[in-house]
């Protein structure tokens, strides 16, 4: 299968309160098509930033981080907003829906944005809907959705452009246990189904569902199985 | 969608919304209304000069109409002068002087007008008949509320009236023939017009046949200034007054009046712009963490700018056009207070409604609501994306 995402010596260093955070430490990183990766690790080692890096919304301080053969440090504010736009999906672990949209209003908003018409992105926001088992759902807002649900519509807001990649950070981590084995579950139909995943999680489950588990710690990776 | 995006994020903090909107609506009535000041009280004044078409007023040498009680001698043959001019196609001669009306217990003050019925422009019938003959004379309403007349009545006037003697130097009997509205003068003020030539008899002036200003009317294209020239030029005794020139010095005369009113508009301006700001940023705070999200699958910065810049236009737009209403409301009462100043004619209106007002003070806030927004729009979309949601998660 063919590299979707590359990391060469990627190294993010930021400041916090005057002190300098080395958060990602000279990391290399190929993600294939159709991949599904767990990074684990302590909290702080530096997971979540490598998966901002890995979805160009953040920039390394120093190495490449290559998405689909385009160099993320050579692209501009717009062309990085497009890449995410078409070809990056985000999970997060507060799902971050937008409160005052319906689930079907969230999960067309990305296909809004990308300029796709009307009466279609509202066909594949029921399409989606359905995919995640929430059909019955589309008209609730976020606040009338349980923990799961939210993050059901989030992933189908992720999946909205048809990405090649969807990144999930700590996906299960607001949610219970059967809650988050459902989120399991679907993320392995996604990935079966051909979605390359990256997913950064607490979560033995989410990380054992994983065909690779990427293990990190003070800003390096020092393992994967 | 950024419509619905926007108008999604007003409704989720309504009250805070609708106080957003009085705030704006009270500062986009206050601008209205100094707008409509600062150009109200000098275009109603215009209206009033040129109602009756009279383009040129001519007042005794170094004065303003009616500014004191100085008079023009010679009146009949000034007009025949003016009257040989071919630019001029009207003149009216006008003579103010008080007289007083003699009842069984007392005598009632009126301001007179001394016209030329059939070209006059100080006055409008409302009721009744116009000037007719020598003995006729129309009056205001408050004359006649004044002495309790009614049309019909035969009244005797008198001038040169000795309140501690009560005796006077001519009397004459006269009839209200008609109630008028006079223009030019002010509310409340008791006021009767007759036959010019009556009042100067009164006067004991027939031979010196003063009037206290000539009023021209000229012809279709005639040239004010020129017209002005050859009058100071052929009639010593009289200063030329265009339109213009009028308005020139009521606008001398209230430059203070109007600095205060643009001076009050500005800070109503930047009231609603602090207040919009102020809104917009509290707001875009709140939601630096959906902003990031919005980022980071994929809205442009652009349209993350647009969505925040609609809520600020949305709020001051529907807060403007509510202030609008408000505007012509408390104008209409501060009008009704300040017509009433000693002095001024009743036609006169501080708050005059005029469109481009009320469009240039829509235009001023839609500006400023746009303004208002830009900045907290920008540095909300403009923040690190992955900085933002890691802050949040610590939050």
């Amino acid at each position: 299968m063919s590299t979707l995402v590359s990391l060469r010596d990627v190294t993010r260093d930021y400041a916090l309160n005057g002190d300098a955070v080395h958060a990602v430490r000279g990391v290399s990183l190929d993600i294939a098509e159709g991949d599904y990766a767990a990074i684990v690790g302590p909290s702080g080692c530096g997971k979540s930033t490598l998966l901002h890096l890995i979805g160009a919304i953040d920039q390394p301080s120093a190495g490449s981080v290559t998405i689909g053969g385009e160099r993320v440090d050579a692209l501009n504010d717009r062309e990085l907003t497009r890449l995410r736009l078409r070809r990056v999906g985000f999970v997060f672990q507060r799902f971050y829906l937008m409160p005052m949209l319906s689930a079907r209003e969230n999960v067309e908003l990305p296909m809004a944005e990308a300029g796709v018409p009307k009466a279609e992105r509202r066909k594949r926001a029921s399409e989606l809907l359905g995919y995640v088992e929430l059909s019955h759902r589309e008209r609730h807002r976020p606040t009338q959705l349980s923990g799961g649900e939210q993050q059901r519509v989030a992933i189908a807001r992720a999946l909205a452009n048809r990405p090649g990649l969807l990144l999930a950070d700590e996906p299960t981590g607001e949610l219970d246990a059967r809650t988050g084995a459902e989120i399991v579950a679907l993320f392995e139909r996604l990935n079966a189904d051909g979605t390359t995943i990256v997913v950064v999680t607490h979560d033995e489950g989410l990380g054992r569902a994983a065909r690779r588990m990427i293990h990190m710690k003070d800003g390096r990776v020092v393992g994967e199985e | 969608m950024r419509v619905a995006l926007a108008t999604a994020s007003l409704r989720r903090h309504q009250s805070r919304t609708l106080l957003a909107i009085v705030g704006v609506a009270i500062a986009a009535a206050m601008l209205l209304d100094m707008v409509m000041l600062s150009t109200g009280l000098r275009e109603s004044f215009r209206q009033l000069l040129v109602s009756r078409n009279f383009q040129m007023r001519l007042a005794p040498r170094g004065t303003l109409p009616f500014d004191t009680e100085a008079t023009i001698g010679g009146a009949g043959e000034i007009n025949k002068l003016l009257r040989t001019n071919p630019d001029i196609e009207e003149v009216s001669p006008v003579l103010g002087s008080s007289v007083h009306a003699m009842l069984l217990d007392r005598a009632v003050t009126a301001f007179a007008l001394g016209v030329f019925p059939a070209v006059q422009g100080d006055y409008r019938i409302m009721d009744g008949l116009d000037l007719r003959d020598a003995s006729d004379v129309v009056a205001n309403a408050d004359f006649l509320d004044a002495i309790g007349a009614r049309l019909g009545d035969t009244i005797s006037f008198a001038t040169g009236y000795d309140p501690q003697l009560r005796t006077s130097q001519r009397t004459r009997r006269l009839i209200v023939t008609g109630r008028a509205r006079f223009l030019y003068l002010s509310t409340g003020q008791p006021a009767v017009a007759l036959p010019l030539a009556a009042l100067q008899g009164m006067n004991g002036a027939l031979r010196r046949d003063p009037v206290s200003l000539f009023m021209v009317r000229l012809r279709a294209g005639a040239s004010a200034d020129t017209v002005g020239k050859w009058v100071t030029r052929n009639v010593r005794t009289v200063n030329a007054i265009s339109t213009e020139k009028a308005l020139a010095t009521v606008d001398e005369r209230l430059s203070y009046f109007r600095q205060i009113a643009y001076i009050l508009g500005a800070v109503s301006l930047a009231l609603g712009f602090l207040l919009v700001t102020t809104l917009v940023t509290v707001s875009v705070n709140e939601r630096i963490g959906e902003i990031a999200v919005m980022r980071a699958i994929g809205v442009s910065r652009w349209h993350v700018v647009q969505q925040i810049l609609l809520e600020g236009i949305a709020i001051t737009l529907t807060g403007a056009f509510l202030g609008l209403a408000l505007g012509l409301v408390t104008a209409r009462f501060l009008n009704s207070i300040l017509s009433a100043f000693p002095g001024l004619p009743n036609a006169i209106d501080f708050f005059l409604f005029q469109p481009r007002a009320a469009w240039t003070s829509l235009g001023l806030l839609a500006g400023c609501g746009i303004a208002a927004g830009i900045y907290p729009a920008w540095r909300a979309s403009s923040r690190p994306i992955a900085l933002t949601l890691r802050e949040e998660a610590v939050a």
